[in-house]
């Protein structure tokens, strides 16, 4: 049943965001830290357990990729109802710290990747399929 | 008869903005095909819905771009944290968990070393501009991070509204700029693979910047940049009115 892909994803992400408050809580802010993260974890592993014992059907599958597929949609709609009038009102200093601040970012990326182990690209994506 | 006629776009919102991501989504392909597929069809849409979202903010004169005018409100919950944490978590279906354990050691540094040097380029530009009181310092320092953070720590060290208005506007315009620059820095900066993503998302931290910038990059990447940026906004919201504004007190206070 479909269904069941929902409420798997569901479930980890009401225990995810409830682990994500209670640290908050925890460290005396009221803010859910990482509980998104947490259930993309959980969803790694418990959806790769179940396929392995192969109890998760396809249709339950498809109940997930639904939503992987409306990841790009959503997004746009996101982009949507951003506030780009502030931005583009800010004035000076807030472009300055906002640029500086993703300039910076992306000079990070190559020395602190090179922390861990190397990780190989992904291969090209023959055509795009949607 | 018009508004008669007009409820059928006013009557279902959430439908309606389906059908307006979808219509944009389609022109997105459209232009990138015209454009000899050198820019992605989704870093296209992605761009178009900012666009509209300055148009709808300028009409309606609200924070939420074109989800502020009646019409498009359904956009709202379409592009909500709901549906945006819901599908962000879905990505994961399929994300490999040897890659996310590669990418451990550097995720968890890429956040920490980007709360402070964020901060530490908001403080700057602050002070450049001339201000010199601690609170506001951190808190315009805070809005570097993210566009939450900023007023999070401007509330909790008593900021003036102003400033906050002012941090927020800073965290807009680094989430903007990472949605729209990405695609075109990505090959660049070595965003080609999970590991660099995950750091790359612990480096722009900001959940929609980096759900965007990925999205019009390589979609394969998503669940691993999106799975560290998810603890970058707490953690600014822990370190920032904390130890940022000590750190902050101690050398101008």
């Amino acid at each position: 049943m479909v269904i069941y892909g929902l409420a798997l994803m569901g479930g980890c992400m009401v225990v995810g965001t409830a682990l994500g408050y209670l640290v908050g809580h925890l460290l005396g802010i009221s803010a859910n830290i990482g509980g998104v993260g947490m259930a993309m974890l959980m969803l790694v592993v418990f959806s790769r357990q179940l396929m392995d014992k192969d109890q998760l059907s396809a249709a339950a599958q498809s109940g997930i990729k639904f939503w992987s597929a409306m990841y790009i949609p959503i997004v746009v709609a996101m982009c949507t109802r951003q506030n780009v009038v502030a931005a583009f009102d800010a004035g000076a200093l807030a472009f300055i710290a906002g640029l500086a601040a993703t300039a910076s970012g992306f000079l990070l990326i190559r020395p602190i990747s090179a922390l861990g182990p190397r990780s190989e690209p992904l291969p090209p994506i023959e055509q795009e399929g949607k | 008869m018009v508004e008669v006629l007009l409820h059928g776009v006013t009557k279902y919102p959430l439908v309606t903005a389906f059908v307006v991501v979808g219509v944009v989504m389609y022109v997105a392909g459209v232009v990138s095909k015209a454009m000899g597929g050198r820019v992605h069809a989704s870093a296209i849409a992605i761009v178009m819905g900012l666009a509209l979202a300055y148009i709808g903010g300028k009409y309606a004169g609200g924070k939420h771009g074109l989800a502020d005018v009646g019409l498009f409100s359904g956009l709202g919950l379409m592009g909500g944290s709901v549906f945006r944490d819901f599908a962000i978590v879905s990505t994961a279906f399929g994300a490999k968990l040897e890659e996310l354990k590669k990418a451990g050691v550097p995720g968890v540094v890429s956040l920490f070393v980007s709360v402070a040097v964020s901060m530490i380029i908001g403080g700057a530009a602050a002070l450049a501009f001339g201000y010199t009181d601690p609170v506001e310092i951190t808190t315009i320092g805070a809005g570097a991070v993210t566009f939450i953070v900023g007023p999070v720590t401007g509330n909790a060290l008593g900021a003036s509204s102003e400033v906050i208005a002012l941090s927020v506007a800073a965290g807009v315009v680094k989430s903007i700029t990472v949605m729209v620059t990405t695609p075109f820095l990505a090959k660049a900066a070595g965003l080609d693979n999970p590991a660099a993503a995950c750091v790359y998302g612990g480096l722009m931290g900001s959940t929609s910047g980096v759900a965007a910038g990925l999205a019009a990059t390589d979609a394969r990447l998503v669940p691993y940049g999106a799975l560290t940026a998810t603890f970058y906004t707490g953690l600014g919201c822990l370190l920032c009115p904390s130890v940022g504004y000590m750190v902050v007190l101690a050398l101008f206070g």
